[in-house]
């Protein structure tokens, strides 16, 4: 039989199908969601062939190095990471409890009228540029925190090794903070969603046995909302982390691993920001990068968790009120 | 006994929501001081010169940062051209046809890529199309930003498009619509509003953004001359003016700052308002 009758009635019409304006349609949205997560393993691959060079010279001892000299060509990323911790551990214990009272008053205290006021006032914080706050805090919070902060933590707290030290102002302490500032919104927002996703009749039922507001808010919201909010933090952790532009300006940036709050200190982010222009010998650069990649896959795994936890909660209660 | 423990957990509970009213207050100092300062410091600076001159060297007087405000807008209407189609169509896959695996997997691709910190953004393609090119230029810039809308834009198109009651559908193909003709030209104008409310919260997220264009856009001291070319960008004169040493230039920062932020204030107050015009 001659190829040109391959095609039957049947086939014709699977060709058809394949070729109607549905499945064409269909197939290019696909496409484009497709990118979404070719994207994600773009990052990664591209990142991680560039730091190969890095890798493969220092291997694990890169995590551990203290060392970061351009010059003599040794790279350690030590100091950037415990910059970057330290400092998002800061922000978190400032974040927490304020973006936990904002989540209660905006989903539990709140008079309806004042609530979208205040959490449009909370966005807005959100919306403030990294680099507006950047400026901020390098001319009015750095300052305030020189001549007020500082010298009332030391007369107060000196005695521990963490409120010792020069008063410059800038600082581990100046970037925790401008990250606090930063991260609120994030965990505010998203912990106040889990907290409106508690069913109803779990306040109803701690009202009734004589809880006042507070007992109710303890028992039935955050007790049923707490993965939600243990996802919140993570997300907020998670912006704290890779947070690059704001910290830059306060921190101080001198790659230094010291007990001292008041010491300067450098992040990950802040390293690759400011020195990629420098790093005109290969190691260098891919040393970078390799930070970059690390920075990469931490809040990729920060935020996978946390997201799967706000999602599963977030199901839960689905359940529950249909 | 029982009075006592009744007065006390009555102060508990005044004692508590004092501090949850407290810690409003508090959120609200930094705020209130970051837009009173750029308000204050930046309308000093700012003329009509200010707008439409040239950056001058430090301590020059005068100078201003229009081809910083140009920098922003192309680079703005670059990211546009990346982000929106890309954004949108990948949104109308997880409306319509993404209720299986591989649309739970993209759905929560996109979520966990808007929580990616910008800078790694621009350290790829800095990776991927800086280093390719041998250059700067504005082309990667806005595909630096462009990236960064889609995750925004995918998700918020796709929740818009899931908010068009399934009888306007049904009503089209019963007039003989083909599928993709109802979601293009019934649907999608359903979910218009929605999808706008998307696309500008996600500009205004960009327009912000620092980390990503020093490694791509670079900046520039001259009017744009091409997209091959490094360009100026308001974020970027904000964080270069900031950290010099010269007086002019740091009060200059102010000003760019007040700029920058009307934009991304009006974008998010707009969207405010169509979302209220659409209730």
């Amino acid at each position: 039989m001659p190829p040109l009758f391959f095609f039957g009635k049947k086939e014709l019409k699977m060709v058809r199908k394949f070729l109607s304006g549905d499945s064409i349609f269909k197939k290019l949205t696909l496409i484009f969601a497709l990118f979404i997560l070719v994207l994600a393993l773009l990052i990664f691959y591209e990142l991680y062939s560039r730091s190969q060079l890095s890798i493969n010279k220092f291997g694990l001892g890169f995590l551990t190095g203290v060392e970061w000299d351009p010059v003599h060509q040794v790279f350690g990323a030590l100091p950037f990471i415990y910059g970057t911790v330290t400092s998002s551990i800061i922000a978190l214990i400032i974040a927490v409890p304020i973006s936990l009272g904002i989540a209660i008053y905006l989903s539990e205290l709140a008079p309806k009228s004042f609530r979208s006021t205040i959490s449009f006032m909370v966005e807005l914080l959100a919306a403030v540029p990294s680099v507006v706050y950047g400026l901020w805090g390098l001319f009015v919070m750095v300052p305030w925190i020189r001549d007020y902060l500082q010298p009332f933590l030391e007369s107060t707290l000196g005695f521990l090794p963490l409120f010792q030290g020069p008063k410059f102002g800038i600082g581990m302490l100046a970037g925790g903070i401008i990250l606090a500032i930063m991260i609120i919104p994030t965990i505010s927002a998203v912990s106040r969603e889990a907290m409106l996703a508690v069913p109803d009749t779990q306040r109803e039922a701690a009202f009734a046995l004589g809880a006042t507001r507070w007992e109710t808010i303890r028992i039935a919201v955050l007790k049923y909302a707490r993965t939600g909010i243990i996802g919140a933090i993570l997300l907020g952790l998670g912006r704290a982390l890779g947070e690059t532009m704001a910290v830059i300006m306060v921190i101080g940036n001198r790659p230094q691993i010291s007990l001292s709050l008041f010491e300067p200190a450098y992040t990950m982010s802040g390293v690759i920001a400011s020195e990629y222009i420098e790093a005109t010998q290969e190691l260098y650069l891919s040393s970078l990068i390799e930070i970059g990649l690390l920075l990469f896959i931490i809040t990729l795994l920060m935020n996978i968790f946390a997201r799967l936890l706000v999602w599963r909660m977030m199901k839960m209660f689905r359940g529950a009120k249909e | 006994m029982t009075i006592k423990r009744v007065t006390r957990r009555k102060i508990i509970d005044k004692l508590v929501i004092f501090l949850a009213l407290l810690s409003v207050v508090i959120a609200m100092i930094p705020l209130a001081g970051v837009l009173v300062f750029v308000t204050s410091k930046g309308l000093s600076v700012i003329n009509l010169d200010f707008f439409f001159s040239l950056p001058k060297p430090p301590n020059e007087i005068g100078g201003g940062i229009g081809n910083a405000i140009q920098g922003t807008l192309i680079l703005i209407g670059l990211a546009s051209i990346v982000g929106i189609p890309i954004g949108v169509l990948s949104g109308i896959y997880l409306a319509e046809y993404g209720d299986n695996r591989f649309g739970s997997l993209v759905r929560f691709m996109a979520d966990v890529l808007s929580g990616v910190p910008s800078i790694i953004m621009g350290l790829f393609v800095y990776v991927a199309v800086v280093l390719a090119t041998r250059s700067f230029s504005a082309l990667s810039g806005g595909i630096a930003l462009g990236i960064m809308m889609i995750p925004v834009i995918t998700r918020t198109t796709e929740e818009s498009i899931k908010l068009v009651p399934n009888s306007i559908r049904e009503a089209s193909m019963a007039l003989g619509v083909r599928r993709w003709k109802t979601i293009l030209f019934v649907v999608l104008s359903n979910a218009k509003s929605g999808i706008i409310t998307g696309i500008m919260l996600s500009i205004a997220r960009i327009a912000g953004e620092t980390a990503p264009l020093l490694f791509t856009a670079f900046g520039s001291d001259v009017w744009a001359t091409g997209l091959n070319q490094p360009i100026s960008a308001l974020p970027l004169v904000i964080y270069k003016y900031a950290i010099s040493p010269y007086a002019n230039w740091q009060a200059q920062a102010w000003g760019a700052a007040f700029i920058l932020l009307i934009i991304v204030l009006v974008l998010n107050i707009g969207v405010r308002f169509v979302a209220r015009y659409r209730k």
